[in-house]
């Protein structure tokens, strides 16, 4: 089984940037050439190495970037458990027709995933679809309840990758240094969900269109707060913490801050807290609600300047499927959430047109950043696994959120108009999707 | 001006010249609720239906008596006794009632935006009659006709609300209303009470209920929830009531000719004194009153054959 991605630009952040050929044999990188121009004259056809009748696949990739494979470390699979939000298989269609090659899904499932059995579930259930593929994170307490560790040897034996109670904070100080450690033993790293419920439990962000809509608020200091905490645990053990999904100007300063003094803290963010602002609930539209909430003008602001200068890391999307019945309520009464696996690349894209950050660094944060926080290596090198996005920035679509993968619509961003989307996602050298 | 407004759902919305034509029209209609016999066939063989979802006395009672003045058949229901208790959403609820052929469905519900649910899913006329923090449209409407009643015009006066801003829906929909017709609203209260960004919808915040009732034509006081004081918003009932309870020694420090305003229920004693409550300037009753002929005027713009007359 022999693959040819032909007259691409390939860009792996750090390692190449130039027009190259990338050969595939057995789902790895098996070759990396310059492409040969064309002697006139020549009978040969396309100066293929080898054996042109065993290449099973050529794909023309001429005008597009061909870019390590996609990595999503945030996403709600929903199975097992709320199988009519989303199951892994239509979770991996989407992420598939987002770019991703990878996803790692967080363990707020029923049951929850904080044991071997279901870890093990997702694991197997995803690798029968031979496709995207996809890291559970498992619960850093037993129950996502806060109050004991799960067992944290087992789950990575198990396949676990990371740790997180992502839905609830972890409230209790304690727990959470104790979690860090007892982590850093293992080999997982901590993902915070940084939420304070003391001050949250409004329903969107606290400020001027909170008030005006009579909806009650959820301050910024409810996640910078924690934050805070957890970068004085971090700082204090020595021992890593991830920041999920940042939101506000004062966390993202914080960070910057615990960067600059060796702390070593990493973050991430979702498209929609550097594309949407508060203003976007409009008439109380449920498919703007998540949590955290979005933010004022101003710290969507200081989330792009996180990105550029590199205080956050990772755009990962938070992917949150909610079927109808969650969404179309009142407000309060509405889920959390919104999906975002099939727009994330090209809300990213957005931001390197608008100049906030450049293609390699988009790159950076949607692939390469997520790869080295697992310890993974997506290099585009000869002998590594055949993980791809080919990349085409000039393709203009529109997305419809009704003929999407994912099986739930509640997306923020149905009827936008994008300019660049993935147009081949390979993973192992087979194409799982392509447009 | 022509009426064709399918719903009444804030007063953000509403134009100068829509509030008053519902002004006016409520002015007129006021003398029926004076006849021996207080009733007009202006609405009859319409179905106007009271959607409760929230405790209310007052303002239930008086779309009540205001759809029967004038003839329409009016049915009221609470979430506790409707199919919500049974697990039905609240659209399919309003879809199930819309089935029905209703004219007007009033709605009161404790989650703000409620109304503009129901307004994009069903073709009924839909009134809010307060939803959660959000709005009370028919309050600030009632109590800017009681102010022009007796001041002659809005425009140039200055109001001052007391209290709870936060929690208010009756404060979000006066200050709305009362700066769209030209009045200066100014708000006083706690800073505990007073939300975030409050100034971009056109008031001037005070922490010091004198400072802000000096000069004020009318003053405006909010009813203070005692479960609240869980929330760490004061301290006690005794302390707000020295703080931001309305006096007759305040009434007195301020002009003579001022009206005091409550939109009820009352919590004699502390946000207002009982002497300043039946003090001659109180209006409070006059509300209530103005209230049936204000929502008589709703009713009858939304359903009594204008907009009709005027879609398609």
């Amino acid at each position: 089984m022999q693959m040819i991605i032909k007259g691409g630009h390939v860009l792996d952040p750090g390692h190449m940037d130039a027009v190259t050929d990338i050969f595939i044999e057995d789902g790895r990188i098996s070759a990396l050439k310059e492409p040969e121009s064309k002697p006139s004259g020549d009978n040969m056809s396309d100066n293929i190495p080898g054996d042109e009748k065993q290449t099973d696949r050529i794909i023309d990739a001429t005008g597009c970037i061909v870019v390590p494979g996609l990595i999503d470390m945030h996403v709600h699979l929903r199975e097992p458990g709320e199988e009519y939000k989303e199951t892994i298989e239509t979770g991996i269609k989407a992420a598939a027709a987002g770019g991703f090659t990878s996803i790692c899904c967080m363990p707020n499932t029923n049951p929850v995933n904080d044991n071997r059995q279901v870890t093990e579930y997702i694991i197997r259930t995803a690798a029968q679809f031979q496709s995207v593929k996809v890291h559970p994170v498992a619960g850093i307490s037993k129950g996502l309840k806060g109050q004991e560790l799960s067992e944290y040897g087992e789950l990575k034996a198990a396949g676990a990758v990371a740790l997180s109670d992502d839905g609830f904070p972890v409230s209790d100080s304690q727990l959470m240094r104790r979690a860090l450690e007892y982590s850093k033993g293992v080999g997982l790293k901590v993902i915070s969900h940084c939420e304070q419920f003391d001050l949250s439990g409004g329903v969107m962000n606290e400020g001027a269109v909170a008030t005006r809509l009579g909806l009650s608020g959820i301050p910024n200091a409810a996640e910078s707060i924690m934050v805070a905490r957890d970068i004085a645990l971090s700082d204090f053990t020595g021992i890593a913490v991830h920041i999920a999904h940042v939101s506000t100007k004062e966390s993202v300063c914080a960070i910057r801050d615990a960067k600059k003094r060796g702390v070593p803290v990493t973050a991430e963010t979702a498209p929609h807290y550097f594309t949407l602002t508060d203003e976007a609930v409009g008439e109380y539209n449920t498919n703007m609600k998540m949590n955290p909430p979005l933010r004022s003008a101003k710290d969507k602001k200081a989330i792009q300047d996180g990105l550029a200068d590199g205080t956050i890391d990772m755009i990962v999307t938070d992917h949150a499927p909610h079927s109808i019945v969650e969404k179309e309520v009142e407000f309060d009464k509405a889920a959390n959430g919104i999906i975002g696996l099939e727009t994330s690349l090209s809300l990213g894209l957005k931001l390197v047109e608008d100049g906030v950050i450049s293609f390699e660094m988009l790159i950076k944060k949607m692939s390469k950043n997520p790869a080295r926080f697992f310890g993974l290596s997506n290099d585009i090198t000869n002998g590594s696994a055949a993980d791809l996005t080919i990349i085409d920035p000039n393709r203009a679509w529109t997305y419809d959120v009704k003929s999407g993968y994912s099986k739930s619509k509640n997306s923020p961003f149905d009827g936008w108009e994008f300019t660049g989307r993935a147009v081949f996602t390979i993973v192992n050298g087979r194409v799982v999707f392509e447009i | 001006m022509t009426w064709n407004r399918k719903d009444i759902l804030d007063i953000a919305s509403l134009s100068v010249d829509e509030i008053q034509l519902i002004l006016n029209t409520a002015d007129g209609l006021k003398e029926i609720s004076q006849r021996p016999i207080k009733k007009v066939p202006i609405l009859r063989g319409k179905t106007v239906v009271l959607f409760f979802h929230e405790p209310s006395t007052r303002t239930r009672i008086s779309f009540d008596v205001a759809a029967k003045r004038l003839s329409a058949d009016s049915i009221s229901i609470s979430a506790s006794a409707s199919s919500l208790v049974k697990g039905e959403t609240l659209v399919d609820t309003a879809k199930n009632l819309e089935a029905m052929n209703p004219d007007v469905i009033v709605i009161r519900h404790s989650s703000a935006g409620t109304p503009y649910l129901l307004a994009k899913r069903i073709s009924t006329s839909i009134i809010n009659a307060g939803d959660g923090m959000h709005a009370h449209p028919t309050q600030a409407l009632l109590d800017m006709m009681t102010v022009r009643e007796k001041k002659g015009e809005l425009k140039g006066l200055n109001i001052a609300i007391v209290g709870d801003i936060s929690h208010s829906r009756v404060a979000r929909s006066n200050i709305a209303g009362f700066t769209k017709m030209g009045a200066k609203v100014r708000i006083a209260g706690p800073p505990t009470m007073i939300p975030v960004g409050i100034e971009s919808l056109g008031a001037t915040v005070f922490n010091d209920m004198d400072e802000a009732i000096d000069g004020a034509d009318v003053i405006m006081m909010l009813r203070i929830q005692k479960e609240r004081q869980q929330r760490f918003l004061f301290p006690s009932e005794r302390e707000y009531a020295s703080r931001y309870g309305l006096t007759l020694s305040r009434i007195k420090d301020s002009k003579p000719d001022v009206m005091i305003m409550h939109p009820g229920p009352l919590n004699r004693g502390v946000e207002i004194s009982p002497e300043a409550a039946d003090y001659v300037n109180s209006v409070i009753l006059d509300q209530v009153t103005n209230g049936v002929a204000l929502r008589m005027a709703l009713l009858y713009l939304l359903a009594g054959g204008m907009r009709h007359a005027d879609d398609h």
